[in-house]
């Protein structure tokens, strides 16, 4: 009646070592199809839409209408909701990268453990990472996709400016979400979380996302310069005013290393804690 | 071309810190063959499973799974071995039929073939009603099968299963054993850890019994017995006192006794001739039984004591 489905000898000696050609997109995938059949997800996306519009009006407008215009370091004035409104573009990108890479993460790695079983197969600790990152990359351009067209149709960034903004955004994405893993692997329980929580939001605070940094008292500025925010911030900030300059390009450069130092970090974590 | 061993271990080590494992073992598990590791919680089954399934490194020795070294040669062994871990560990966000779509990606299996296989192993496995649902919502014995239905996603050229029934009612188990014996028919080369007996003497061609990290045993499930026990086993109860008190008086009845904490077995080739002498010596007994030998006694003569504890 069944035919059992499984290789005969026939089928066996024909079929060389199969070589899967991207193996960490397989696991991509997976995120896709979870994302693509769970209502959830969709709700979170809207939630981010409506979160930023908020956030917006409210600095942006609200505040803005009573600090006035803020003057940059190289003398030009820009009204305060064009001012802050890429500062919180780079601070949401940080926060989905970290809502990935560090709660689903670590909700998948300790708790539905589905990489115990995918280790299985021809995929590798790296795979999985690899994977990961591609996956909170694409949620981060999603969010700044809509981010930015919230910002476009307030005015507070050209047009020209946006195919220069999203890849800022993907590296600030792909530091924090490299980063992320990295301190997901070394979370113990939930509690935990509250710690990450603290950070996100000193970090949110205090890296030039509401004031320029070059007002802050100068040892200030120094510990500024340790918040990867910071370097985001003045990354996409330049960018979305067309202010750039190769100070810009060191910001960057900031966020690829971070980015580097993370992956290498959390590979090699991933590594030892999935392979015992 | 003559079949080279799916698997062969030679002297194989696993040590986490201090304490040894596996204590160098030695096996050949040949294509076709439906091989079971037959020992207690602890005994380096598992571990040995993980060796194989190269996702642990093994400390000393050497191994082959299907010609290549699992330590160097991970992704091209796992890619044409099918694994059922002992706790399923199913995607528990997606439904049954993802779960096998998806786990066939990992393999480099196109979409389509991937859906038009899992479609296939849904119906062998007859979970094809519960294809949309949520695996939270599967009841032991159908997650139990999802996953050996996974472990076959990519036509593996050897199974491995841990436990496989570990956990299950006797209704879900003997689903579970049918298609186990279906895939014994097929030629797959099937690798299963056990620690029931009857689940070894029914499914297994060769058993391999293992005890603190090394193979005290190696046959077939009849040939352990002839080997190691004889033909008939004759149990005695007594109304009063603990067998260890009064076991002596039962020595030379048969040819050896094994003492436990609620009665003493006497191995003998013919039971009835016991019992029969037992009656002559006016014992208060409570009970004899006269039973053939069973893979019970071959692991408690090997080991000094019962394979699972109460």
């Amino acid at each position: 009646m069944t035919q059992t489905p499984v290789a005969d000898d026939q089928r066996s000696a024909t079929r060389a070592a199969a070589t899967v050609r991207y193996p960490a997109l397989a696991l991509t995938e997976r995120n896709v199809v979870f994302f693509r059949s769970g209502g959830a997800y969709w709700w979170l996306a809207l939630v981010g839409l409506a979160e930023a519009t908020a956030y917006l009006l409210g600095m942006g407008w609200g505040v803005g209408s009573l600090v006035g215009p803020v003057t940059l370091p190289d003398g030009t004035s820009v009204p305060y909701a064009a001012f802050v409104a890429p500062a919180l573009l780079a601070t949401a990108a940080m926060d989905t990268a970290l809502a990935e890479s560090v709660v689903s993460f670590f909700g998948k790695l300790r708790f539905a453990r589905i990489y115990v079983p995918i280790l299985n197969t021809p995929l590798r600790p790296m795979d999985v990472a690899v994977g990961e990152l591609v996956w909170t990359l694409a949620r981060v351009l999603l969010f700044a996709v809509s981010f930015v067209a919230v910002m476009l149709t307030l005015g507070l960034v050209r047009p020209s400016a946006v195919p220069l903004v999203l890849p800022a955004c993907l590296l600030v994405g792909l530091a924090f979400g490299a980063v992320g893993m990295v301190v997901a692997t070394a979370l113990r329980s939930w509690q935990d979380f509250d710690l990450v929580g603290a950070v996100q939001f000193t970090l949110f605070m205090f890296s030039g996302t509401f004031v320029p940094v070059s007002t802050y008292p100068g040892w200030l500025q120094w510990v500024v310069e340790l918040s990867p925010l910071y370097h985001g911030i003045e990354l996409v900030r330049p960018l979305a005013l067309g202010t750039a300059s190769a100070a810009t390009l060191g910001h960057a450069a900031v966020l690829v290393a971070v980015a580097g130092v993370g992956f290498v970090l959390a590979a090699r974590r991933m590594h030892r804690t999935m392979y015992s | 071309m003559p079949h080279p061993p799916a698997v062969r271990a030679t002297g194989l080590v696993k040590t986490y810190g201090t304490s040894t494992v596996v204590d160098g073992i030695d096996f050949e598990i040949h294509p076709g063959e439906f091989v079971g590791f037959l020992g207690p919680n602890g005994a380096g089954k598992s571990t040995t499973m993980r060796m194989i399934g190269s996702v642990t490194r093994r400390s000393g020795g050497d191994l082959a799974v299907l010609g290549l070294d699992p330590s160097t040669d991970g992704p091209a062994v796992r890619s044409r071995l099918g694994v059922c871990p002992q706790d399923d560990l199913l995607d528990i966000e997606l439904s049954s039929l993802q779960n096998l779509t998806t786990y066939a990606r990992y393999f480099g299996i196109s979409r389509t073939e991937s859906r038009s296989r899992a479609l296939e192993l849904l119906d062998y496995m007859s979970l094809s009603d519960r294809a949309q649902d949520r695996v939270a919502s599967l009841s032991g014995g159908m997650r139990r099968r999802l996953t050996i239905a996974r472990a076959l996603v990519n036509r593996p050229d050897v199974v491995l299963l841990d436990e496989p029934t570990t956990g299950l009612d006797p209704q879900a188990r003997h689903l579970v054993w049918e298609r186990l014996y279906a895939l014994r028919d097929s030629g797959t080369t099937v690798v299963l850890t056990t620690h029931f007996m009857d689940e070894a003497e029914q499914l297994c061609d060769r058993l391999l019994v293992v005890d603190k990290g090394t193979v005290v045993a190696s046959g077939a499930p009849r040939e352990l017995i002839d080997r190691y026990a004889s033909s008939e086993v004759v149990e005695v109860r007594l109304t009063h006192g603990r067998p260890a008190e009064w076991a002596a008086r039962l020595d030379g009845l048969g040819e050896r006794t094994e003492v436990l904490p609620d009665r003493v077995l006497v191995y003998a080739q013919d039971g009835d001739a016991v019992a029969a002498a037992l009656e002559r010596l006016g014992l208060d007994v409570s009970s004899v039984l006269v039973r053939r030998s069973s893979l019970e006694d071959v692991f408690l003569r090997l080991t000094g004591r019962a394979l699972v504890e109460a």
